[in-house]
């Protein structure tokens, strides 16, 4: 069926900003839709709160609209677009329930735009709990035991006639947020409860338990012809019972018959035949381990993070092929585009195995527990891809960037038998290492299988690789054992720690033994037909399909790695621009990353990808056989910049800023030096290695002061200490973590904290804007509101600013981008960060400024100056916008982590205002960060002594839109003092009524507790901000950020919203 | 034990040896599907071939009872990895063993990917496996390029007539290297099943008055099956229903004067898709067949394309003008593979109740 003529101009909705439970692949998804829409001569209207995405580009979309993600908002652009179509089958659940709502008050219909991708029958189905059973009942599809409830009472109930555990899944909630697996009466009511209130509809299902069963997921596309195909199927390693997102997954799947892989496979297609599903979908199962029996545990009638996976794991395009169907096209017209040759309606065959790691906060959230329930945790995902598991496995470990590399990483040793067997028991992001020790003890398979319900054939392939750690360590090394371990991809690093050799003996020993990494397509199809665009991966004992290229330049783009906290989608979004500004330019492109869910690993972004993991030696082996002309490693954030010594040592030219002067901006001394001669000041601070030296040094300077790591990344351990005691414990948290590189101690300043990105091409600089952060310093930029253009310095220090970042950036000599953090206390400017490379902000000020910033950064690194492409340097005009971003985080989803903001970034994601007015611009960023106010008009405020003074003129202000407030005593007694009306409530180690009983009441809209300065922070206040998160209650730590949020209610009169067209600006 | 591939080329794979250690010549072919190992070993239409399988991870399920025939038929088995120890809850022995029961000889730890492009780049390729480390390419190749796969379907038919008794209509199923899910596909739907060598005259099947025919699926070259083509002749005059599958549709072909030809490199696999011209809906389905009917050969007045590949536009498919006859090169019983094309089972159903 040829495309439906009458599509003409289409909505895509986006997902928002970055959560856990929705990332980066939304982007992926969104971006290659868009693109395909457009490859059909469609207008495309793109709606997304996100600013660091890609999807938001001028170059993806025609209309671009950065605002909140509301029925308001769609309703509001759809009057002033006037799309004929909506697609909404690309942004998530976010995306998927917006488009429900607008169907459901009959706004489409009056306003004769149609769904396409989608009907709401088929969305309601799938997703409303009770008419999936009864569709799947319909056409005989087992789904387990489950009852909708949409009160307790009756939960316990049929809890109680299932028989416990049971399984609680809210209905409508996106990664299946308060969810869980109740043991017992008690556990059943606190998740219970919880669930209903985070339900969109009051619903939650309450399901037969059916953890220990393996769990299998099916990606299925279908057309409106009824054409349908499974794209891939992935076993789970975990059974069920653990979210999916927070599995380890591998593709296909390796412990299923034919039988038991058609007989799922089958009953997908039934499933998206009769949901009527055109476009992607994703089946869910769980299968009994010794039985055919199964149960379908979740549909997802869109496109999703498992179908991003299922596209890098198999090379099928799913989100391009779902907008091709949705505009009317059958799979069988609708080219592959990996072999250019068949067609979209046939199933990948791979000829090779895909492991997926999930990438778990845990390093951000030291106090959260690492238990792995149906609650997904993760943040970011890593994908390799190997001839054999141990292979996939072993690439898929050192690309988490956690510190690991091989199954010895976590030491365990320390647990013995039946206390190791109890430990196994407990599902957490450590299982595998456990297994492994579990294994060497010579616990018996059965036995591990028992405590884990881990398939055999994967405990098996985890003793493989055991073996091979104890004969490399007790036997000699010789050709063929060296040559096995690298077939299961051990790295020459652990082979020479095992076998007592340095790495470069190991390295020298491959060569002379000719045991090099060669690289093998990905075409969709197991070298059936011949692949145009396919991308690499690599292994050991075969031989290499790579083709030697063209006389062109070649520049190797290095990548980002997993999404995590502090390095997000930004980086790719820098990347891919890298990519395609060099692409431009006439050079072959190569890109290099490890994570599925991102746009740069889609397979066109460039000429090569090499899905591989970011460590020297991975990439050594890439370079010896690309030789390329040069390396940009400041796209790709830290991941990347850490690979520039590397590089160096390979001969690879660095383009860009050197290495040495990357080295400067952190080295301290090094840059005190810069600093001094720049004339530039920085809060006084000092160098250590020990907890003796930083308090000599803290005790010198005076209290407060900032502690840190060197070379860290979203200011990971850093902490502000108010005192000794805090010393020692920042520095025994630092030294936790290997630490190659000395420990900062800095004066603490307590100013407004200004950011600026610059490009500098060694003489000139361009800053298009400069940023002021709302929340004073001390908060960590990525979780500070962030207003464009500052509001609040004088044209003067504007001045100072401008002129330090010239200096700077020429003292290091930058050739490229440049990020600088000031404070700003009166007039006096002090430096307390430089980063030569790109940073968070870039994607977000170059869309606000209409600066291209990436493509430009990267012309210049290819020898351009910034007068020659056509800018004036130094600061640019301001724009004639408030753009404000607004940090988003996911704390609901990390149970007993810390949500108190500090130096130490949490948040996940970003969200932006854009409006002419400061106020409308903050209005909105709230908005788009699902700050949902006022409910029931109740506050709880208990400020730390230093804010008082603020607490009060706050706390008026909120009483004056008619808040109440409930305070702690000597709060309380401060708002009452300033004439403030309050009601004084006891605190929770007190007696009844307290403020625990105020949350669990259900009646509190906001919290803001700001908790002391000091390592007790954490402590004071936890569980009233636990609670409160865990409740769905908005919390705010920050008086600053109070602040903000007064004013934007005191706004709320704004109905009508001023949208505004990025692609414009 | 080490062992090696030589393809009559002069290619040389080295791996180790699994199953028998004898030497064995062969057509190498490649399967690209991800399950169904044992399914492939027991498809009595790999006689005469030996199998290079894509998927490098094999044997991770162990032996189950799916079995497509009572034993493994083809010559040799060429794989990446075997899987150290199978784990399911059917399994029933390990791969390892099973190859040796039935004397194949094999080999593992080559590099599959290599071996099926050169197989795709130059087309089907006849070759060695052995486990002779001191052999000579001088006096292999020879041997190798004269190997002709021969008559296979003498080897896998049936010896006597067998019945699995049912309620339903009567099918007779010409036994070419019949599938077991084919008996199991018919009996299922309540037929009543008899099975019948395949050099069984046609007067015998059309005396026994079934109320349709089933022709299987088979080994080899389709052309050089003369004596059968011309018994089929006489089933196609006898306006008994018909169903033919893979072989049994090219000898149906083959017999009302279209012409068949190898393919390059052939179709065997679960993935392809195939396309039914009557209502142009496109179905996965599983595939192994090394040679096609020539559509444009078939003369139009006696059966038109039904199905067609959507890959490269081979035929798939016939439908015979004014007769109770259709007939698919693919395999609608599935095992391994989707089960898609199914329904395929129902419409001879359908037309033998018109009868």
């Amino acid at each position: 069926m040829p495309r439906n003529k009458e599509i003409k101009k289409v909505l895509v909705i986006g997902s928002g900003p970055i959560v856990i439970g929705q990332a980066a692949e939304f982007d992926y998804a969104g971006t290659q839709a868009c693109r395909s829409l457009k490859e059909e001569g469609i207008e495309v209207v793109l709606l997304n709160s996100n600013p660091a995405t890609i999807m938001t580009d001028k170059d993806i979309a025609d209309r671009v609209y950065i605002e909140p993600l509301t029925a308001e908002v769609v309703e509001q652009l759809i009057l002033k677009e006037r799309p004929d179509s909506v697609l909404p089958t690309l942004g998530g659940q976010a995306a998927l329930n917006l488009a429900m709502e607008l169907e459901e008050s009959g706004f489409l219909k009056r306003n004769n735009v149609r769904l396409i991708g989608t009907t709401s029958e088929t969305i309601k189905k799938a997703e409303d709990r009770l008419e999936f059973k009864t569709t799947m009942e319909k056409i005989g599809e087992p789904c387990a035991a489950s009852l909708v409830v949409e009160n307790v009472e009756d939960g316990l109930r049929f809890a109680e006639k299932i028989g416990y555990p049971v399984v609680l899944r809210p209905a409508y909630t996106l990664g299946g947020s308060g969810g869980g697996i109740a043991h017992d009466r008690g556990q059943m009511i606190e998740i219970l409860e919880n669930g209903l209130r985070l339900s969109r509809v009051g619903q939650v299902l309450v399901e037969r338990c059916i953890a220990g069963w393996k769990e299998i997921e099916y990606e299925v596309m279908r057309d409106s012809k009824g054409n349908c195909i499974t794209v891939c199927n992935m076993e789970n390693i975990d059974p069920v019972g653990v979210h999916t997102g927070d599995s380890i997954v591998v593709a296909p799947s390796q412990t299923l018959g034919d039988k038991e892989y058609q007989m799922l496979r089958t009953s997908a297609l039934n499933i998206i035949s009769e949901l009527n599903i055109t476009g992607g979908c994703n089946v869910q199962y769980a299968l009994h381990p010794e039985t055919f029996e199964y149960c379908v545990i979740e549909v997802n009638p869109r496109v999703s993070r498992s179908s991003a996976l299922a596209s890098k794991a198999t090379g099928y395009p799913i989100a391009k092929v779902a907008a091709k169907i949705a505009l009317g096209y059958t799979l069988d017209e609708i080219k592959n585009a990996v072999t250019k040759k068949t067609y979209a309606s046939f199933e990948p065959m791979l000829d090779y195995c895909v492991v997926k790691i999930p990438r778990l906060p845990f390093d951000k959230f030291i106090s959260a527990k690492r238990t792995l329930t149906t609650q997904m945790k993760a943040t970011g995902e890593v994908m390799s891809i190997c001839d054999n598991f141990e292979g996939a496995l072993m690439k898929a470990i050192r690309s988490l960037e956690q510190h690991v590399d091989s199954l010895m990483s976590y030491d365990f040793s320390h647990l013995k038998g039946e206390d190791l067997l109890e430990e196994l028991k407990v599902v957490d992001d450590r299982r595998i290492w456990k297994i492994a020790e579990a294994i060497r003890q010579g616990i018996s398979y059965e036995a591990i299988h028992e405590a884990t319900k881990i398939d055999l054939w994967f405990i098996d392939k985890i003793a493989i690789l055991v073996e091979m750690e104890q004969k490399l360590q007790n036997e000699p090394l010789n050709a063929e054992t060296l040559k096995e371990a690298k077939r299961m991809e051990f790295p020459d690093t652990v082979i020479a720690g095992l076998t007592g050799n340095t790495e470069r003996q190991i390295h020298d020993m491959r060569h002379e033994y000719g045991i090099r990494a060669a690289y093998k397509m990905v075409d969709t199809c197991a070298a059936e037909f011949a692949a145009e665009t396919p991308y690499y991966y690599s292994v050991y004992g075969s031989e290499n399909e790579v083709e030697q290229t063209s006389g062109k330049k070649k520049v190797l783009v290095l990548g980002s790695g997993p999404i995590r906290i502090g390095q997000g989608i930004e980086f790719d979004f820098c990347s891919v621009h890298c990519t395609w500004a060099f692409a431009k330019e006439g050079y072959e492109t190569i890109i290099v990353n490890n994570n599925p869910e991102t746009v740069s690993t889609d397979f066109d972004i460039a000429d090569k990808l090499y899905f591989e993991p970011l460590t020297p030696e991975d990439v050594e082996s890439i370079v010896d056989l690309e030789h390329p002309d040069g390396a940009v490693v400041q796209f790709g954030g830290q991941t990347a910049i850490k690979l520039t010594e590397s590089l160096m040592k390979m001969g690879v030219p660095i383009l860009g800023t050197s290495a040495e002067n990357v080295d400067a901006a952190e080295d301290r001394e090094l840059f005190d030096k810069i600093l001094e001669e720049c004339q530039i000041p920085r809060p006084t601070g000092g160098t250590v290695y020990t907890a003796e030296e930083a308090k000599e040094v803290a005790n010198r300077l005076g209290y407060p002061v900032l502690v840190r790591p060197s070379y860290v990344l979203g200011g990971q351990g850093m902490q502000i200490a108010i005192g000794d005691h805090d010393i020692e414990e920042f520095i025994g948290i630092i030294n936790r973590i290997a630490q190659d590189h000395p420990i900062l101690v800095d004066k603490y300043l307590m100013g407004k904290e200004i950011e600026v990105d610059a490009v500098c091409d060694g003489t000139d600089i361009l800053i298009p804007g400069i940023m002021e952060h709302i929340e004073r310093a001390g908060i960590h930029s990525g979780d500070s509101i962030s207003v464009y253009p500052a509001k609040s310095i004088s044209e003067k220090t504007k001045k100072t600013i401008e002129e330090y970042t010239r200096r700077l950036a020429r003292a290091l000599h930058v050739i490229g981008l440049i990020n600088i953090q000031f404070i700003v206390c009166g007039e006096e400017v002090y430096v307390i960060e430089v980063n030569p490379r790109s940073s968070r902000t870039v994607p977000y000020i170059s869309k606000v400024t209409g600066i291209p910033i990436v493509p430009l950064a990267s012309r210049v690194i290819m020898g351009h100056t910034i007068r020659e492409l056509g800018y004036t340097p130094g600061l640019q005009p301001e724009a004639e916008y408030f753009a404000i971003k607004m940090p988003v985080f996911s704390f609901e989803k990390i149970r007993d982590a810390d949500i108190s903001l500090g130096p130490e970034m949490k948040s996940t994601g970003e969200c932006l205002g854009i409006a002419k007015t400061f106020d409308e611009a903050l209005y909105k960023a709230f908005l788009g960060a699902g700050i949902k106010l006022p409910k029931h008009k109740n506050m709880i405020l208990t400020v730390r002594d230093e804010d008082k003074e603020e607490a009060v003129q706050i706390g008026r202000r909120f009483a004056d839109i008619g808040y109440r407030i409930f305070a702690t005593r000597g709060t309380a007694r401060a708002l009452e003092n300033g004439g403030v009306k309050v009601i004084a409530v006891n605190k929770i180690e007190q007696e009844s009524p307290n403020l625990m009983d105020l949350i669990l009441g259900h009646k509190i809209d906001l919290v803001i507790d700001t908790p002391p300065q000091g390592a007790d922070r954490a402590k004071d206040g936890f569980v009233i901000r636990r609670s409160a998160i865990e409740t769905g209650v908005n919390v705010l730590t920050a008086i600053d950020t109070a602040e903000a949020l007064i004013t934007s209610l005191e706004n709320t009169d704004i109905k009508k919203l001023t949208l505004i067209d990025i692609a414009e600006i | 034990m080490k062992a090696f591939l030589i393809l009559e080329d002069g290619t040389v794979f080295s791996g180790t040896s699994i199953g028998s250690t004898r030497d064995m010549i062969s057509e190498i072919v490649f399967n690209t599907s991800m399950t169904g190992y044992l399914e492939v070993l027991t498809d009595p239409s790999y006689a005469g071939q030996a199998v290079v399988m894509t998927y490098p991870l094999i044997g991770n399920y162990g032996i189950t009872p799916d079995m497509e025939s009572k034993k493994a038929w083809p010559d040799g088995y060429i794989v990446r990895e075997l899987s150290r120890i199978p784990s399911n809850f059917r399994c029933e022995g390990t791969i390892q063993d099973f190859l040796k029961e039935q004397d194949i000889p094999g080999i593992a730890g080559v590099d599959t990917r290599a071996l099926t492009k050169l197989l795709r780049e130059k087309g089907t390729m006849n070759g060695m496996i052995t486990t002779n480390e001191s052999f000579d390419l001088e006096e292999i190749l020879p041997k190798l390029r004269a190997y002709e796969v021969g008559d296979v379907v003498s080897e896998v038919t049936c010896k006597e007539v067998s019945v699995q008794k049912g309620d339903g209509p009567k099918v007779a199923l010409m036994d070419f290297g019949a599938k077991n899910n084919i008996i199991r596909s018919l009996h299922k739907r309540g037929c009543e099943v008899t099975v019948y060598p395949a050099d069984t005259p046609a007067e015998v099947i059309i005396n026994s008055n079934p109320d349709g025919i089933m022709l299987s699926n088979g080994p080899g070259d389709p052309a050089s099956l003369t004596t059968i083509i011309q018994e089929i002749k006489q089933l196609y005059n006898s306006d008994i229903p018909i169903f033919a599958i893979c072989l049994g549709h090219q000898l149906m072909a083959l017999a009302n004067g279209a012409k068949t030809y190898k393919l390059k490199y052939g179709h065997r696999g679960g993935n392809h898709p195939v396309k039914d011209l009557s209502n142009g809906r496109v179905y996965i389905s599983s595939q192994n067949h090394g040679y096609a009917v020539d559509a444009s050969t078939m003369d139009p007045a006696i059966a038109k394309e039904a199905f067609i590949n959507v890959n490269d536009g081979t035929n798939e498919g016939l439908v015979y003008e004014g007769k109770k006859i259709f007939t698919v090169q693919f395999h609608p019983e599935a095992c391994p593979g989707p089960q898609d094309s199914g329904y395929l089972f129902d419409r001879f159903m359908d037309m033998m109740k018109g009868a």
